[in-house]
């Protein structure tokens, strides 16, 4: 760039008194009057992202905190403490909320998080129709989360749904898929995992194609197996990739709300399907309890903090 | 592509090699359009049956008769061409604001460089940390009694369009792209005379029609795809997208109706994915990985 000329320059006429180069030259020639011009061009330029950015996501960042905090009753606020959280803590649904979120998650990962992975590594051997394959992953996620849910349900349903019609080809007895809470989160991983495996799809096929192709050749001269390989060499090569999926994933899929709302309209059968955020928009929307919803929030927000720290750092780790 | 992969290419040569990877192929290629088109083949079938057959025990793999009417009347019961006309305007509303906001702010913190600029941007990619389901409800109680201007946004279409704004995310990748638009190449227009405006519009916009496309493209298909807020700030049926009133519908037609409808509504999406596929998929792969 300009450095070697500036420092050539610099040992021609040394006495030429140096500017700062913290902007475009053009702009800070002169002095305090023009600094200032350029930042309320600056300004000028952020300020509707910024008040939009104030009112829709900062300002309710910093009211979610208030909120929990507060009771609202008939149109009067006051602080309450910790009241909030003894309401949630109490409320049967809780314990069972965050464990089908925390078991949603489990399976979500050993479907969500494996099948895509190993799509990718199956379509990175073929020399021929990958394009094809790729479309096929991606398509569903470009659909309306309405739309594949509700036909889900339609798939799920025990009489004429094609899921039974299919097993039935193999001789397995129809299920009872939604309706039975042995199986009722299972199934909505199922659905869940087909709308969305396709991104991770994507971005793994692009991981693979920086796997140098020396180190499965000199794994091979070491006798290595298919699945040796696939261990020893391309799980450690994208391993960075890896877990950042795996932690978006989790921070996603502990949010779950949409899958099980219209699956199984939220709680499911005997509340196999209530998920923590189900249980935010009933205090919210269907109790009017502000206050509890947000401290549920929060209890959410803390937890899944710790992820998307671990996860910018690691993103970060992975720009350098 | 000559990249090596797992199977070593001697291994793939060789007559059984080369009998063994057909046969996969195959069989990925037949599992893969199963798994991903037959929901689909299930979801157009369905909606030409009669109500009857939508919901007889065992379901019929095709249609014993076609009924195309079903989706004429799915257009017709569910008034789709408003839903459809609403979620346009709102989508394509939410990408101008977005284009002209968020463009102005990339532009803003990768070239113009003002005081207090890091923190701002640091601000706004915190947001992205904040899980998004958490945020609704004190956005939602926002959105009744928006703060200093005091106006209520609900069923208005600004509840849709101005949260749209607030994409870290794609402020990002916009700042991104500029960070990489040479300086010299600015520099040498604000020598001629040319303001931050035309700067950005002359020479900036044109060298960074991809990003703006993808951009674009993830703006529409957010607000297309999005479910539960405005599900919550738009109430009222005659302002609802097609993802909300699909499903508020969904319990008062015939089945047969609501997989017709269903396949109307996915149109629109899969149109633009078959048409911007490289876009996206690019897109997808460059933004998302560095997300």
């Amino acid at each position: 760039m300009s450095a070697p000329t500036l420092t050539k320059d610099r040992t021609v006429k040394d006495r030429r008194p140096r500017r700062p180069r913290t902007g475009p030259p053009h702009l800070h020639d002169g002095g305090l009057g023009t600094t200032l011009r350029r930042n309320i061009t600056a300004h000028g330029f952020l300020i509707g992202a910024v008040l939009c950015f104030a009112f829709f996501s900062w300002y309710p960042i910093v009211r979610e905190f208030l909120l929990a905090f507060q009771k609202t009753e008939d149109g009067r606020v006051s602080w309450v403490g910790w009241e909030n959280f003894v309401t949630v803590w109490n409320d049967p649904a809780f314990g069972q909320a965050w464990r089908n979120t925390l078991w949603f998650t489990v399976l979500a990962l050993l479907l969500g998080f494996v099948v895509p992975f190993v799509a990718a590594l199956v379509i990175n051997e073929f020399r021929h129709g990958q394009g094809y394959l790729r479309l096929l992953v991606y398509l569903p996620v470009m659909l309306p989360p309405t739309a594949s849910v509700l036909l889900f349900k339609y798939l799920y349903d025990p009489g004429y749904g094609m899921f039974n019609e299919i097993l039935g080809v193999f001789g397995v007895p129809a299920q009872q898929w939604l309706q039975d809470p042995d199986t009722a989160m299972l199934s909505v991983v199922v659905a869940s995992t087909w709308m969305n495996m396709g991104g991770a799809t994507l971005i793994y096929l692009a991981a693979l194609q920086s796997v140098p192709g020396e180190l499965y050749e000199a794994a091979e001269l070491d006798g290595a197996g298919l699945l040796r390989k696939v261990w020893h060499v391309t799980v450690p090569q994208t391993r960075l990739i890896l877990l950042l999926m795996l932690l978006m994933q989790i921070i996603a899929t502990m949010q779950v709300f949409i899958e099980p709302f219209l699956l199984t309209g939220g709680a499911g059968p005997e509340g196999s399907t209530t998920t923590v955020v189900y249980l935010i928009y009933q205090y919210a929307f269907n109790f009017n309890n502000y206050g509890a919803a947000a401290a549920l929030g929060l209890l959410l927000l803390v937890l899944l903090a710790g992820f998307s720290a671990a996860y910018t750092r690691l993103n970060r780790a992975e720009q350098d | 592509m000559s990249t090596r992969t797992l199977i070593s290419p001697a291994q793939l040569a060789r007559p059984r090699g080369k009998a063994l990877y057909w046969v996969c192929f195959a069989l990925v290629v037949v599992l893969f359009t199963l798994a991903f088109l037959g929901p689909l083949y299930w979801m157009v079938s369905s909606g030409l049956k009669t109500t009857q057959e939508a919901v007889q025990t065992p379901p019929t793999w095709v249609p014993g008769s076609v009924h195309p009417e079903n989706y004429q009347r799915a257009w017709e019961v569910m008034d789709l061409a408003r839903l459809l006309l609403n979620t346009l305007y709102y989508a394509f509303g939410a990408l101008a604001l977005q284009l002209v906001l968020d463009v102005a702010a990339a532009y803003s913190l990768s070239k113009l460089r003002p005081v207090l600029g890091k923190l701002i941007l640091g601000m706004m990619l915190a947001t992205l940390m904040i899980p998004a389901t958490v945020l609704v409800v004190p956005q939602y109680l926002t959105a009744l009694d928006v703060p200093i201007v005091e106006r209520n946004l609900l069923n208005s279409p600004w509840a849709i369009w101005l949260p749209s704004v607030t994409n870290a995310f794609n402020i990002f990748l916009l700042k991104r792209f500029f960070d990489s638009i040479p300086r010299e190449l600015l520099d040498a227009a604000s020598m001629d005379g040319a303001g931050p405006l035309r700067v950005l519009w002359s020479i900036v916009l044109p060298v960074s029609r991809p990003i703006l496309g993808v951009v674009s493209i993830f703006a529409v298909v957010g607000v297309w795809k999005d479910f539960l807020w405005p599900m919550l700030v738009l109430p009222d049926p005659q302002q609802q997208t097609l993802a909300v009133g699909i499903y508020s519908l969904a319990t008062s037609v015939p089945e047969n109706v609501l997989i017709a409808a269903l396949s109307i509504a996915s149109l629109p999406t899969l149109l633009l994915f078959l048409l911007f596929q490289r876009n996206i998929m690019s897109g997808l792969t460059a933004g998302g990985l560095k997300g």
